[in-house]
């Protein structure tokens, strides 16, 4: 569990030195060390983000896993079109109500942003939203 | 010291989960921007936040620079009896913040 | 004789006070749960700020805003009225110049900079104690018809009025944003754009840079007669302050 954490973080680290847009390539590579060999299925976990968006610097986001079969350790999303692929990671303790968090993302452009459920039996889910970013055409220059 | 919003229900009922609110004055400096001279403005942000109730974890979160700024964060707790929660965060400097909420359980 | 002048501004208003919209009207559903939920409206971290510096002596008379106004809650109502004529001056005044005027005259503290997150916290925590109440602002002579004026001037680089984008568009997109119809009724607001908290002015002065004008500078007549014009035409409407924009 630590060191596939870890290795995680060294990839995020390394892409934090390239300037570029992360890629879905490397969206999908986080993922596969995320979940390893375990098995990936789409469902379970829920993504809730608008499909416009109105402006990237501050979008509404709900992640949840509705009545999971074992209880949900972590859930992690990415964004493809990000600068960075990673935007957060969620572990849940034995004082969580549920596996659910709100919070606010930013979002460079308009992109894929996923989710994944790792659950304490093993299993991901996960979850995907196609969303279009139509950005404030006037920019605070002042 | 950050400002931070704390917002839990006045009637919480044992073991029924209920939802806290927390806001967090923070600029969430990404990394990726420059400043009217082109230079590079360095990265500012909470990376990390924790939520325990009486020392148990409900919330284990990692921050990347795509939070929002003033990062806002709903999530569910379920206690058994009045406690305090323990809202810790961390940012990029290593400085470390904790703000302590009584929860009263009916 | 305030009748005439609002008689006048009404003339020359495309937008029937039936038809105003405020932008919240214009947000979309996200932006508009934001403002509905004080708990998740960053505009609140201000307000907390606000509520400190309210008793917290400043300058050299070591008195607070408390100490003249007590509880903050006797100044509901006070954000509907400004800007406001200050007849000791002969002219507007801003509520954020209000809010300095106290500072400078009775508290022996400098004024703050019409940025400073401090006078934006102050502002907010007045403006607050007027949310829901209808917009009064006082049509004063002669600035409400200099403000009127100035609304329709074309500027900048561009060449545009404010009314160009703000009545004779409104309603119809930029990229891929609704224009507002620009009514001031949310001010100090929290913008996405901004990832903070800003003032009508510093709106203001993002629309002039955005046509590339040089901006009226805050404490100018421009400035405050804009700002007067703007309330005016937007009387009646709900104070939404803090609001939270796109």
């Amino acid at each position: 569990m630590i060191l596939p954490r870890r290795r995680l973080v060294l990839l995020a680290a390394c892409c934090a030195v390239s300037p570029a847009v992360a890629t879905p390539a490397d969206v999908a590579a986080l993922i596969q060390v995320l979940v390893g060999d375990a098995p990936l299925k789409d469902g379970l976990i829920h993504l809730d983000l608008p499909v416009m968006v109105e402006n990237g610097n501050s979008v509404a986001m709900t992640v949840s896993v509705a009545d999971p079969p074992s209880p949900v350790e972590a859930i992690h999303v990415f964004a493809e079109g990000n600068p960075l692929p990673l935007v957060a990671v969620f572990r849940f303790g034995p004082r969580s109500g549920a596996p659910r968090v709100t919070t606010r993302m930013r979002l460079a452009t308009s992109q894929t942003v996923i989710a994944i459920a790792k659950l304490r039996d093993g299993t991901c889910w996960r979850d995907s939203i196609d969303l279009l970013v139509t950005l404030a055409a006037c920019i605070d220059q002042a | 010291m950050v400002r931070v919003l704390v917002n839990v229900p006045k009637q919480i009922a044992a073991n029924a989960p209920f939802d806290v609110k927390v806001l967090i004055s923070h600029p969430m400096e990404s990394g990726q921007r420059r400043d009217q001279l082109g230079q590079a403005i360095p990265r500012d942000i909470i990376n990390h936040f924790i939520c325990t109730l009486d020392g148990e974890t409900v919330l284990d979160a990692d921050f990347f620079p795509a939070i929002a700024a003033n990062p806002f964060l709903s999530f569910s707790v379920v206690a058994e009896k009045s406690g305090t929660l323990a809202l810790t965060f961390t940012d990029d400097h290593g400085v470390t913040q904790t703000e302590l909420v009584a929860i009263t359980v009916t | 004789m305030n009748r005439l002048p609002a008689l006048a501004v009404a003339a020359l208003l495309l937008i029937g006070a039936s038809d105003r919209r405020s932008g919240y009207d214009d947000a979309s559903p996200d932006t508009r749960a934001m403002q509905d939920d004080d708990a998740a409206n960053p505009a609140f971290l201000w307000v907390q700020q606000g509520e400190a510096l309210w008793s917290e002596p400043a300058g050299t008379t070591g008195k607070s805003c408390a100490t003249c106004h007590g509880d903050v809650t006797t100044l509901r109502g006070a954000a509907t009225r400004y800007p406001a004529f200050d007849p000791q001056r002969g002219r507007l005044v801003t509520m954020e110049q209000r809010i300095n005027l106290c500072r400078t005259d009775h508290m022996g503290a400098p004024a703050l900079a019409w940025d400073d997150d401090r006078l934006l916290s102050l502002s907010a925590l007045v403006g607050l104690q007027s949310r829901g109440m209808p917009l009064a602002v006082e049509p004063r002579e002669p600035f409400l018809s200099e403000g009127a004026a100035l609304f329709r001037e074309r500027m900048g680089q561009l060449n545009l009025s404010c009314a160009q984008c703000h009545e004779e568009r409104a309603g119809e997109s930029l990229g891929g944003s609704v224009i507002p119809q620009g009514h001031p009724n949310g001010y100090p607001e929290y913008r996405l754009e901004w990832q903070g908290l800003g003032s009508l002015y510093r709106r203001l002065r993002n629309c002039m840079v955005g046509v590339r004008a040089e901006p009226f500078s805050p404490d100018s007549r421009e400035a405050a007669v804009l700002a007067l014009f703007l309330a005016v035409r937007a009387n009646g409407m709900r104070v939404e302050t803090p609001a939270v924009r796109p």
